[in-house]
């Protein structure tokens, strides 16, 4: 039975790449209408905690609670279609795709999603480069794209992996408005960070990683007292 | 001005025609293998014996249950799609993630199985399937005589390739091959069915082929080897296409069956060897082949 707020419950969950052991049990809870992040050094494992939530990791054990429901052995397909959709690292857009077939190619796996045009007002430049090869948008364009074909599913639970990253500050900035109306529209996000000013200023909990382990919980009000702990946790 | 050249229109126009059918076969069969290598990186060596089957179907409809052409034009390709989605299914499914040489390796073993069944029952001497009637005949050009049923082979070969192109590169089914082909994990991470659509895509690929057996029933012999003669110049012309390029494909086959046809005119010593000539200079030029792409 599961509390009516939790959309993410991970329990030990253990991940590897072939032969090599990468998550060493990770747990983290993600409720309604909340924003997480999880902060850690390049390696810490926190893409490939993403990675097997969305059931791409090959190998992995534990338990993965999506709205109560237990994901661990369902293949990638059908955890997106339980409302789970992913943001990669590398953004993913198809270049053998123009962006309109970018933006529609995710099918439709609830009700309640967004309109293309609600995601027009969100992300106003796609709208003029819809016959364009996909590849051919700027970095920050791309970053809008991934996000935008995602919300026009109607998952709810996204996985942003380092939105931010490779990208001008005033990007970042117009990515933090959209991550912050996301949360307004009540999404259940994971994002994962380097970026610690972007995390801060929009998650509600940090989950600090490191070689494949939970090792620390911070709350978003905690985050500026715990900044020194925090900058040995990365090594910065 | 072809008599003051020294040779005969008709005659020109003759083999250039015998060129640009020979280029429809190219196309249909080619067009078929680059979209199977493309999204399931399977060397398709089955192709050829799947042509066979096509035009073996075609045959046995008429010989065992006097089913004619038409019906069999649609029946013969859904069998080999089917028969092919169960050899997806069954055996070639299992190496998607190994090195082509095992692909290639269980396809043409499987041809090799293929190819000795049929030909224990029917031996390796032709098969004969009457012409269609509404075919038999030619009309008058002016320039050349063209047969009817040639004429419908060139036609209904370019619908057909010009359809599939559309298909895949102006719809949202085609889209979804186009995504599965460039990232197969990152498109089942948005919960489209992956191995679905790998499974259609063989079936539809070799149906392709089946067609092309049944359209060359009329005019070929009908014989359990008339996929394997055909499968080596098919290769070449993916070659020198591009593996993987639905467009690469269809114009490639078209063209190397017009040379084929040319040469055969001008140099006819050289007619056989003039495509594996051509891939033999792409592959020291551009291996990755006209309209393939270098990666």
């Amino acid at each position: 039975m599961r509390e009516s707020s939790t959309e993410l419950q991970v329990h030990d969950l253990q991940g590897w790449y072939g032969e090599s052991h990468v998550l060493h049990g990770i747990s983290l809870t993600l409720n309604q209408g909340e924003v997480v992040a999880l902060l850690g050094r390049n390696g810490a494992g926190k893409t490939t905690t993403l990675k097997a939530i969305m059931g791409v990791l090959e190998k992995r054990s534990g338990s993965v609670l999506v709205e109560g429901r237990e994901t661990i052995g369902l293949p990638t397909r059908q955890i997106a279609r339980l409302g789970v959709a992913f943001c990669p690292e590398e953004r993913g857009i198809y270049s053998s795709l123009n962006v309109a077939e970018n933006l529609r190619l995710p099918p439709v796996i609830k009700p309640g999603a967004l309109s293309e045009e609600a995601i027009f007002d969100l992300f106003p430049n796609l709208r003029t480069r819809l016959r364009s090869q996909g590849t051919k948008l700027s970095g920050g364009e791309q970053q809008m794209l991934a996000i935008a074909r995602i919300l026009r599913t109607g998952s709810r639970t996204l996985l942003l992996d380092e939105p931010t990253e490779g990208l001008a500050p005033i990007i970042i900035d117009q990515i933090a408005v959209t991550v912050r109306k996301l949360k307004q529209m009540q999404f259940n996000v994971v994002l994962v960070e380097q970026n610690l000013r972007f995390a801060s200023e929009i998650a509600d909990r940090h989950y600090v990683v490191e070689q494949g382990r939970v090792v620390d919980q911070i709350s978003g009000s905690e985050f500026v007292s715990s900044r020194s702990k925090l900058n040995k946790y990365l090594g910065v | 001005m072809f008599e003051a050249l020294g040779f005969s229109a008709p005659a020109f126009f003759g083999q250039l025609l015998l060129g640009i059918i020979n280029g429809a076969f190219y196309a249909l069969l080619s067009l078929g293998l680059s979209i199977i290598f493309g999204l399931l990186n399977i060397v398709n060596f089955t192709h050829g014996a799947l042509y066979m089957i096509g035009a073996m179907v075609a045959w046995m409809l008429a010989t065992y249950f006097g089913i004619g052409y038409w019906p069999a034009l649609l029946i013969a390709p859904i069998f080999v799609c089917l028969f092919g989605i169960f050899l997806e299914r069954v055996f070639i499914r299992h190496l998607y993630q190994l090195d082509h040489l095992y692909g290639l390796l269980l396809t043409f073993g499987l041809a090799m199985i293929i190819e000795g069944a049929f030909r224990n029952v029917y031996g390796v001497s032709g098969l004969s399937y009457s012409m269609p009637e509404m075919f038999q005949g030619s009309v008058n050009l002016g320039f050349m005589f063209l047969p009817l049923y040639r004429g419908w082979v060139v036609a209904v070969s370019i619908v057909v390739c010009l359809a599939t192109w559309f298909v895949i590169e102006r719809t949202s089914l085609g889209s979804n091959l186009r995504a599965a082909t460039e990232n197969p994990k990152l498109t089942e991470a948005f919960g489209i069915n992956v191995p679905r659509l790998l499974t259609l895509t063989y079936g539809f690929g070799v149906g392709l082929a089946g067609f092309a057996g049944v359209l060359a029933a009329p005019i070929y012999s009908v014989s359990p080897t008339m996929g394997a003669n055909l499968l080596i110049v098919v290769f070449a012309v993916v070659v020198i296409g591009g593996m993987g390029s639905i467009l690469g494909s269809i114009v490639t086959g078209f063209a190397l069956g017009i040379i084929e046809g040319l040469t055969k005119f001008f140099y006819p010593e050289a007619a056989n060897i003039a495509v594996f000539l051509i891939m033999a200079i792409m592959l020291l030029i551009k291996p990755a082949g006209l309209f393939g792409r270098t990666s």
